[in-house]
């Protein structure tokens, strides 16, 4: 309540242009500050239907709070993803339901490929505007990388899965079942549109001698240590690669029991891709890091590492310099391929670099049935970013559709 | 270093801070520790034939995340026997002789119990009496308190039998649930009282329970009106106390009540005339240890301005509060806004939209739409390309910084812009800025000669009808 009278409520505030998915934030906060905390967390899901995960795994220093005015007053910023965190937990502890829009229930059916957070923003949005939706989804529980990919100390199964059901609450038909290529010519038939959510496909695979055995991917990993199917990893651990989920593999090998686990990257920490906050918090965990050195081989519990090091030109050389590491298990986390397989099978769609070639504003394709959003769109950004694609590819396609637009509230 | 000794209608004063009749002057041991912390005077909990109080007796409005900025009771009079808070008057003056102590009084409107209750409060010592004609909740019921005060002839007569027996001075308590407070101060004044305090607390109820109806403070499911002090009362109270001192058939020693805090309400009140102030809210918030700050704040400020005592600045605001006939219609300003401090809220751009004249802009980069006809974009238009807008999370090492560093702090296009042609100079936008000298108001000279409006009209021949 202190932090909510704090917000100074900007007008057309900054934190919310800097949202991707625009929550108006000054308005959920002051609706916390009024004592109206149902009403805060619905303004927040008719922005992000995510909004519960948002405010755990947003990157909240590089968005909305990062954007904060009280940074040019030398002030903390509002604490955005702790107040929505408090909203939406109390949404959901009330057992409350996601409102669904006055509208008339339409005669068009859009398939949505893919149960993780883009899929699932299209689909609760389409949903609203009185589109039936059906969400197809290959694992055994929907909900995508928030599931199964995000760390779980961050995100708990559980609370990624009561927003799954808040959104079926809302009469989003969610399927597990596996989409092949083979299935798409029905799909086009049966369907009005079809939005692509898929994400992205396996982990780039270690390419190095001795690499065949004792290496799990960390995307296995994580999804292994959030649903308990793995309980212990080994004493000693190395993680290739410096993203954010070389991040989470780390701190969660941390917590499986390793005693040592290393991030081993191939540049130094001015180029690692985590942002600085999941870097802090890994050596808060004792993740020891290795910078300059690239994996080369994989003996017997021994990762043998080379030095690397920029030349002249610019490039990232290998030099002759060795280092060996214990590692009983070695976690890969160096990026995921595109499904480009898959998607190559829809005709018709444009893909550059691997990824789906879209128009932003719309989700459309190449191809006219078929919208895209999230990873397999973006190349692999955050749970937000894939909400706002999907939330984006839902009104283009009712747009497509030639629904009329139906007013908020 | 600046005095604040003052004498007050005759009474020596070491320093022109008293506390208000009220809880922190309930009884003798309190008064005692108040005076150890600095405090110059004490006007006692009202005393009378004592009364049964009941639970619960305070509520108070929270605003914003802070505490108390009004609090109201409901509260009675004493409810200790009077021989009791006698003796302790009396004791309370032997151990600090240089302090002044009041006895605040209320009994029955009968000729010969006040002459008895004033014979008494003087022989247990007291430096001067205060006649309740405020109390506004329970006492009022029963003839008393703001029944008193709110009915000037009733006041002027129990004034007047005070005086016939006082040998003290006589300060009257004015109440301000009333029309113009300067009625009965003028009643007071006829009646021949030394001074006056001004304000008691005003008619309140400061909320109800959502979920039981019921307003607070609640007393088993019910509650009733209260009086209400604190800071949200004292601009109510420099007002009243202004009109008061203004007024020549009114004007006495002025001890000033309501709302007083700091050093620099105090220092507020002595400008429009008060001799002394009291204080109740701050010290039931805080403690006695206020006064402290209170002593030294208003003795620093004292030297910094060159006065030496209280008397050197005293009333110095009131010749400043004027009709508003008598101010100049050719006086203009304008808002400056300080770009190098703007933090960009755009709160003082979307004040000026909705609540006031329509001319600070969100368009230095966009460059102003002015022309024979304004064409400016409305604030919802705003937010509306915000929210179409696509925004990502930028990852440092794949994208380029989302705003490149400008001259200034906020953006540029966050940064208001006052079209000073339009400007009324209302202030509005200075008020709702959060940086403090961020939006200035200068002063263009209008190329006018001075006039007022009621110079303007007698120009024009005009004769105002009411």
């Amino acid at each position: 309540m202190v932090e909510a009278n704090r917000c100074l409520n900007c007008f057309d505030a900054p934190c919310t242009a800097a949202c991707p998915t625009h929550i108006d934030v000054p308005r959920f906060i002051k609706k916390i500050a009024s004592g109206n905390v149902a009403g805060s967390a619905r303004s927040i899901l008719e922005a992000n239907v995510l909004a519960g995960s948002c405010a755990r795994v947003c990157p909240v220093e590089v968005l909305c709070e990062g954007s904060c005015v009280m940074h040019h007053r030398a002030e903390k910023p509002i604490m955005i993803g702790r107040l929505q965190r408090y909203a939406m937990d109390n949404f959901y502890e009330r057992g409350l339901q996601i409102p669904v829009r006055q509208r008339p229930e339409l005669p068009l059916r859009v398939a949505c490929i893919g149960g993780g957070p883009a899929s699932l923003a299209c689909a609760a949005e389409l949903r609203q505007a009185g589109v039936q939706v059906t969400v197809f989804d290959k694992r055994d529980l929907a909900g995508g990388l928030n599931t199964y990919g995000v760390a779980e100390y961050k995100l708990r199964v559980s609370e990624s899965l009561r927003e799954v059901e808040a959104i079926q609450a809302t009469g989003v038909e969610i399927l597990q079942r596996e989409v092949g290529c083979e299935d798409l010519a029905a799909f086009e038939r049966e369907f009005d549109a079809i939005f692509l959510g898929v994400g992205l496909g396996e982990m780039h695979r270690l390419r190095i001698p001795g690499g065949e055995t004792g290496v799990m991917d960390a995307l296995d990993l994580i999804a292994g240590y959030k649903t308990g199917e793995i309980l212990s990893v080994g004493r000693t651990v190395a993680v290739i690669g410096c993203g954010n989920t070389a991040i989470d593999a780390a701190v969660a090998s941390k917590r499986l029991g390793a005693d040592e686990v290393h991030i081993v990257y191939r540049r130094g920490p001015e180029e690692m891709s985590a942002f600085g906050f999941e870097y802090e918090h890994a050596l808060q965990e004792g993740v020891k890091f290795l910078w300059w050195r690239q994996p080369i081989a994989l003996e017997a519990g021994t990762l043998i590492c080379a030095a690397t090091s920029i030349n002249e030109a610019g490039d990232l050389v290998v030099g002759d310099m060795r280092t060996e590491l214990a590692a009983e298990v070695v976690v890969p986390a160096i990026g995921q391929s595109p499904l480009a397989e898959w998607l190559s099978s829809v005709k018709g769609i444009q893909f550059a670099k691997g990824r789906v070639v879209v128009d932003r504003a719309t989700g459309a394709t190449s191809h006219a049935k078929y919208f895209a959003g999230g990873d397999c769109v973006n190349g692999g950004r955050e749970v937000v970013d894939a909400v706002a694609d999907g939330k984006r590819a839902a009104r283009g396609i009712t747009a497509a559709l030639g629904v009329m637009e139906v007013a908020h509230g | 270093m600046a005095s604040l000794k003052t004498t007050f209608a005759g009474i020596e004063c070491i320093n022109p801070f008293w506390l208000a009749s009220a809880p922190p002057t309930n009884c003798g041991e309190q008064i005692m520790r108040a005076f150890d912390a600095g405090w110059g005077g004490a006007v006692w909990k009202t005393i009378g034939e004592p009364i049964t109080n009941v639970s619960s007796r305070y509520s108070s409005v929270d605003w914003a995340g802070q505490r108390m900025m009004g609090l109201n009771n409901i509260e009675l009079i004493s409810d200790r026997p009077i021989e009791v808070n006698l003796a302790e008057i009396a004791e309370v003056k032997r151990r600090y002789p240089k302090h002044a102590v009041i006895a605040s009084l209320m009994v029955e409107s009968r000729r010969d119990v006040w002459h008895e209750m004033v014979k008494r409060a003087e022989d247990a010592g007291s430096d001067g009496l205060e006649l309740n004609f405020g109390c506004p909740h329970g006492m009022s019921e029963r003839g008393m308190g703001s029944a008193v005060g709110q009915v000037p002839e009733y006041a002027q007569m129990i004034t007047e039998w005070v005086k016939e027996v006082a040998c003290t001075p006589v300060l009257v308590k004015l109440t301000p649930n009333i029309t113009d407070i300067r009625v009965v101060a003028r009643a007071a004044k006829l009646g021949g009282a030394d001074a006056l305090s001004a304000i008691n607390t005003i008619n309140s109820i400061t909320g109800i329970d959502l979920d039981t109806f019921t307003p607070r403070p609640n007393v088993d499911g019910k509650s009733s009106h209260g009086g209400y002090c604190g800071p949200a009362v004292k601009p109510i109270a420099l007002n009243m106390v202004q009109s008061v001192m203004a007024d020549p058939a009114s004007a006495l020693p002025m001890s000033a009540i309501g709302g007083i805090g700091t050093w620099r309400d105090a220092a507020e009140f002595l400008l429009v005339g008060a001799g002394t102030v009291q204080v109740c809210t701050a010290v039931m918030h805080y403690g006695y240890r206020i006064v402290e700050d209170m002593i030294d704040g208003l003795s620093q400020w004292m030297d910094e301005k060159g006065f030496a005592t209280l008397d050197d600045f005293r009333g110095l605001s009131l010749p400043r509060v004027t009709e508003w006939k008598h101010l100049n219609l050719n006086y203009k300003i304008v808002a400056q806004i300080d770009e190098s401090l703007c933090i960009g809220c755009d709160l003082c751009h979307i004040a000026c939209w909705d609540g006031a004249h329509q001319c600070i802009h969100t368009d230095r980069v966009t460059g102003p739409v002015d022309g024979h006809v304004e064409v400016h974009r409305k604030p919802m238009e705003a937010v509306h390309a915000t929210m179409n807008s696509i925004a990502v999370t930028r990852i440092p090492k794949m994208d380029p910084p989302a705003v490149s560093p400008g001259l200034y702090k906020a953006p540029l296009a966050r940064i208001p812009r006052v079209d000073e042609t339009e400007c009324v100079g209302c202030n509005l936008c200075s008020l709702v800025c959060p940086v403090e000298d961020c939006i200035t108001m200068k002063e263009v000279p209008a190329g006018l000669a001075p006039e007022t409006w009621e110079e303007r009209t007698a120009k024009l021949g005009i004769v105002e009808q009411c």
